[in-house]
Order: structure tokens, then C-alpha cells, then sequence
């Protein structure tokens, strides 16, 4: 497995600067407008205790639940799937489609599924899938996988849609009017949810006490996904479950919230049992899942609704972009979760962070992120999976740092080089540092000799 | 073993020590009426609200609303129409659908939610398919936020059920907001108990 270097994969991303710009403040956008909305609920910090006991709960009784959910969801008449990994997903959902004879997929969004690379395993088996959320679609159609966990094309801007809709869809190149092109996908997808096999979905939320999948859209391609089709599959990671129905009154009232800044999002849609006629199919995955679930530093990342807040108020994800990550989920909580899947491929992600911990601050289920991305540092360091440089620079420094009399020496010549040194010598390849600051000025004498000067008994 | 079984006890067997299930308080919401939130919050997300009619004449509400509309499909008894919904066979022949009407079973002051069933809607796809839906809400029957709706458990046994809230919409493009996304274009809440029975 290739290993993903987040810093270099970046660097693309952070020539384009207008790209740059509006990506950056289009999530940060997306940040105040949760602050506003979180800041008007007096009860907000209470919720998110709350919300986040209900996830350790429930994760703690992980076994019980995922039984109890099944259970009712079978009382349901619903068909219940268990996967272990993406393949076994993927060969499932492939089985259910042949099972019908099931040729065209309209499917809502879900990181599961592109977690799991279902798309390409079926489109290579002869299944036609339309992505039908709009971010989710334009992905699609540029071959590229989404950015962001909610707005999937957010790193795009109009014309880089005018582009792509042009090339595939037959629209017209000059035109990058929004309403113009979220129309034209509107109309061209119409007919895929009329006459599809299949629909397919995610789950926001899996309720244990009635079997039923809870999900949360705006477009209201979800439902037109699974209102139309005779056969409905639903992908649901094992973390999904929450206990009762009363709880999605805590977690749907945080969801958007923390995604978007809106009290709810447009379509709260909960599919409970097959429409007369039809087949409800439910595969529940675990993928590394149950892993995670028996790392005691690493368990909680479970609680994760996949809200997004972390990524829109990440100063390192707002300026590289979720694709320099390589992987479905990508800022803080990629960061987080990816070096489980494969730490030697993800390892470079926990060191995109500058530890500042906005993303804990969001969090609408407390997940300690800043301090899990620290951890994986130290996972990554013992298992000898530091890059070189990275290396041979800490080795350095933590001589430096241990011997009083090196550092004041070292302090000493770093102030006379950012003096007289030239700047061609001073920003040199060697100086990761320098490449986008400027080094900021030595002060005239340390706070060491300061002291000795000015407080010590002469 | 099964998958099932294997992934079962490898949740058991990596399951953390137990930790306890919260109580849930009630949260109650903020003063004023519910009437008027409910209409604020429904016009905040992008829904339209319209004024009951003096004379009880819902189809004519509905003519002046949508006075181009060609297929109008009713599932409540309320409102005439020209497309009757016990004539359709499929759920994509209601694509041409230009208005639909219903009545949501309760509102949600909150958030301007709207919640309908299979039970509201006959067919599920008359809320989706439609491109403009006009949602006959009985005021008294408002309740203040989330947490009220959820804590009545029956009302979620519908094998199928929706909190809509405003039309269809989606900002993945640039952050512009649409209105009409895959869905309604268009969502207009007329404030009306139904007739007695």
C-alpha cells in the first residue's frame, strides 16, 4: 500500500490559491454558522455530554444491542446482513442485487460504502450505480472521491462543475450558474429514481429498540431512493446503533447543528419496514470496527456521528483540502481513524495537525480528537514509523533539549544566523519551517541572560 | 462459525468496562407560542406558510397557490385534485405530479418539522415526487421541540415516516443554497384542524 504523504499530497492543493481561499472560508463559514446555532441553545454543552454518554453506552454493550437490533428488524420484515469486512460487504450487497436481478442502483450517500470501494465492485460486475446526492455525483463524474463527509464537492468551485457536467452530462461549458447546473442533476437523475432495481442508503443512526435505520438528508434523494424501487438496502457500520427512539431526539437535534448550523436537516427520514411488495435488506459491517471498539486509547472515535465539525473548523483541513489525506475519512477524524485501518499507509496523517484542539472543542459527542491524534504520534514513533528526517530531527533535539549548556549555545548561534545569515542560506530546501513564513526576528538577548542580568544578587 | 457469530464475540470481546446509560431530562423549549415558533422556524429553513381559509375552502387555497399547477394528487379528502391517489398502480407514475397535498400527523415547533407517515401519505412518494407540497397542519397540534416528538414511542411504529421540514435543498455547489434539490421545490404549511368528523 502506497504511503500517503498528507504534506506533499497538500502541496497541490495549496498553489491553487483560489481554490485555497474559498475553501477555506466556505468551512469556516460552516463553523460559525454552528457556533450561532449551538451558542442559541442554552442546553448545548448538556447535549453533548449526554450524547456522548449514550454512544459509550452504548459501545460498552455493543453485543446486546447490535442483537437487539437485529432482532426487532427482522420482527420488521426486514432481511439482516452481517459483513466482517468490505469485501463481505461488497459480495453481499452484489448477491442481494443478483438475487432480484437487479441491474441499476440509485443510491444515497454514504462513506460506508465508499469506505468499503462498493462502487467500483459493482460497476466492474455489470451493476449500474448513480450516485444521486449532488456532491456525491459530481465526485462521480470527475472520478475523484469525495473531499468532505458532508459537502463532498467542496473543494470544487462552479466552473470546476460547469467542467465536469459538461464533459459528461451534456451541459453547457460556459454556463456555471449554481441553479443552472444543481437543475441539470436534478433532471438528468430524475429518471434513474423512477426506474431503478435497487435503492441504497447509509444509516445516520440504527435504532436498537425498533430495527429502524435513521437517515438524515437534505436533498431528499434518500427517499426517493427508497420509496420508488422494489428492493432497499441499507449499509449500517456496527457503531451506528443507538438505544431508543427517545435518544434521536439528543442526536438529531445536535446533527445538523454541528454540520451545517440548521436546527435539522431538510428530510429526517426513518425506514422501518419494506413497503408491501418489497425487500428491505440490512448488511451490518464491521471493517476493522471491533478493532477499534478493544483500543483503549483509540475506542472513542466510535461515538462519531459524522457531523463534520471537525474538518470545517481545522486549520489544517481548511488549507490542504480532504483529499491530500488519501482516504474516506479525512481531517481530524480521518486522522484518527485511518492509522487503525493501516498504519503504515496513514502514518504521516496524525502529524498533519497542530494539535490546537478546535475539533475536540465541536465534537457533538466529546471525542477526544486532539488527544487521540497525540497518541497515534506516539503509536507511530514506537513502532518505528517515523519518516527518516522526522526522525534524526527529534533525535537532534531532544539532545539539544536535555543538556542546558547545548541549548543555550544552540539559542545563541540561531540568533546570530537569523541576523547574518542570508536569506537565500536562511530559506534554503532545509528550512521546512521558512517555506511559507517569514522566521520572526531573534530577540536582543534571551530571558536567561535577562534574569542573570537584571535579577540575580550582583 | 458465522460472520455474524464471529463478529459478535469479537464485539464482546473487545467491548470496554460497562458505562451507564444517562437519564434523559426534559429540555423544555423557549417561551412563546408554539404556533409562532413553529411558522418562524419553517419559513428559517426555507418552508412558506400559508393562512387558513376563512370559508374552509382548501381547494381554492390551493388553486390560488399553484394557479399553473396541472396534476394536483391529494391524499386527504380535504382537497379534491385532478389525479386520484387510489388510481395509482406504481409510485413513479406520480412523476408528473404537480402539487401534492397532505395532512402531517403533528408539527415541531422547533425545527418547523413536519412528521408524515405512510399513513398521511398513501403513497410514500407523493412527498418526494410531487415538485411543490402543500402540508395541512392542525395547530393544536404543535409540540415544542425534538426531544417532546421522540418521547411519544408510538408514533414511530409506521413502517415508514418522515420529519420534513421545509422543501428539498442542498449548498454543494459553491455554498449556494437550492431550493428543489431532489425533491419538493416547494413546501407550504396551511395552519388548519381538520373538519370533524
Amino acid at each position: 500500500m502506497k504511503r500517503i504523504d498528507h504534506a506533499e499530497a497538500s502541496s497541490k492543493f495549496i498553489k491553487a490559491t483560489d481554490h485555497l481561499d474559498f475553501h477555506d472560508k466556505r468551512l469556516w463559514d460552516l463553523r460559525k454558522k454552528r457556533d450561532r446555532v449551538s451558542e442559541a441553545l442554552p442546553e448545548w454543552e448538556q447535549l453533548r455530554v449526554i450524547a456522548s454518554a449514550i454512544k459509550e453506552h452504548t459501545l460498552t454493550h455493543l453485543g446486546d444491542y447490535l442483537e437487539e437490533f437485529e432482532r426487532n428488524a427482522i420482527a420488521n420484515g426486514a432481511h439482516v446482513h452481517w459483513a466482517k469486512d468490505a469485501a463481505e460487504h461488497n459480495q453481499i450487497v452484489f448477491d442481494i442485487l443478483g438475487a432480484r436481478r437487479a441491474k441499476t442502483l440509485v443510491k444515497a450517500k454514504s462513506m460506508l460504502t465508499d469506505e468499503c470501494e462498493m462502487r467500483p465492485f459493482l460497476e466492474k460486475r455489470g451493476i449500474v450505480v448513480m450516485e444521486t446526492d449532488l456532491g456525491e455525483r459530481i465526485q462521480q463524474l470527475d472520478d475523484e472521491p469525495p473531499s468532505h463527509i458532508v459537502v463532498p464537492a467542496v473543494h470544487k468551485l462552479r466552473t470546476d462543475v460547469a467542467r465536469v457536467f459538461a464533459d459528461t452530462i451534456g451541459t453547457d461549458r460556459n454556463n456555471s450558474d449554481v441553479h443552472y447546473l444543481a437543475e441539470s442533476q436534478r433532471q438528468h437523475t430524475r429518471p434513474y429514481f423512477l426506474r431503478a432495481d435497487a435503492g441504497m442508503t447509509g444509516a445516520n443512526f440504527a435504532v436498537a429498540e425498533t430495527g429502524t435505520v435513521v437517515v438524515c438528508t437534505n436533498e431528499g434523494n434518500a427517499d426517493l431512493s427508497v420509496n420508488l424501487p422494489p428492493l432497499y438496502i441499507a449499509s449500517v457500520g456496527i457503531e451506528k446503533v443507538i438505544p431508543k427512539i427517545e435518544h434521536l431526539g439528543v442526536f438529531v437535534r445536535m446533527l445538523s447543528r454541528s454540520a451545517l448550523g440548521s436546527p435539522i436537516t431538510q428530510l429526517t427520514s426513518h425506514f422501518r419496514k419494506p413497503r408491501k411488495g418489497t425487500e428491505m435488506h440490512i448488511v451490518l459491517v464491521d471493517n476493522g470496527r471491533s478493532d477499534r471498539l478493544g483500543m483503549p486509547d483509540f475506542w472513542y472515535s466510535l461515538k462519531c456521528i459524522r457531523c463534520g465539525a471537525c474538518m470545517n473548523t481545522c486549520p489544517v483541513y481548511r488549507r490542504s483540502g480532504g483529499l491530500s489525506y488519501g482516504a474516506t475519512y479525512s481531517g481530524p477524524i480521518g486522522v484518527i481513524i485511518d492509522p487503525a485501518f493501516d498504519l503504515r499507509k496513514y502514518g504521516s496523517l496524525p502529524f498533519a495537525s497542530t494539535l490546537n484542539g478546535s475539533c475536540t472543542s465541536v465534537c457533538p459527542v466529546k471525542i477526544n480528537i486532539h488527544e487521540q491524534i497525540y497518541k497515534w504520534r506516539q503509536v507511530i514513533a514506537e513502532r518505528r514509523q517515523l519518516p527518516f528526517v522526522k526522525k534524526e530531527a527529534m533525535r537532534a533535539a531532544g539532545k539539544v533539549l536535555s543538556s542546558p549548556k547545548l541549548y543555550r549555545a544552540a539559542v545563541e548561534t540561531a540568533g546570530a544566523g537569523v541576523e547574518h545569515l542570508p536569506r537565500i542560506m536562511m530559506y534554503s530546501r532545509l528550512n521546512a519551517w521558512g517555506r511559507q513564513r517569514e522566521v520572526p526576528a531573534a530577540p536582543p538577548y534571551t530571558f536567561r541572560q535577562w534574569y542573570l542580568e537584571n535579577r540575580t544578587k550582583k | 462459525m458465522s460472520t455474524r457469530d464471529e463478529i459478535l464475540a469479537k464485539v464482546r470481546a473487545s467491548e470496554p468496562p460497562a458505562l451507564a446509560l444517562p437519564d434523559l431530562p426534559r429540555f423544555a423549549t423557549k417561551g412563546g407560542s408554539t404556533l409562532d415558533g413553529f411558522k418562524a422556524a419553517l419559513v428559517r429553513m426555507g418552508g412558506k406558510v400559508a393562512d387558513a381559509p376563512a370559508d374552509g375552502d382548501l381547494d381554492v387555497v390551493v388553486r390560488k397557490l399553484f394557479p399553473d399547477a396541472r396534476v394536483v394528487c391529494s391524499a386527504t379528502a380535504e382537497v379534491t385534485g385532478n389525479r386520484a391517489l387510489g388510481d395509482v398502480k406504481a409510485p413513479a407514475d406520480l412523476a408528473d405530479v404537480d402539487v401534492g397535498i397532505v395532512r402531517a400527523a403533528f408539527g415541531v415547533a422547533e425545527t418547523g418539522s413536519v412528521w408524515l407517515t405512510e399513513d398521511e401519505l398513501g403513497i410514500n412518494a407523493l412527498a418526494f415526487l410531487s415538485q411543490h407540497l402543500v402540508v395541512l397542519l392542525d395547530p393544536n397540534r404543535i409540540v415544542g421541540n425534538m426531544h417532546d416528538a421522540y418521547r411519544d414511542r408510538d408514533r414511530f411504529d409506521a413502517g415508514y415516516g418522515v420529519f420534513m421540514t421545509g422543501p428539498s435543498a442542498t449548498a454543494d455547489i459553491e455554498g449556494v443554497l437550492i431550493h428543489g434539490a431532489q425533491g419538493i421545490r416547494s413546501l407550504t404549511a396551511v395552519l388548519v384542524a381538520p373538519p370533524r368528523v
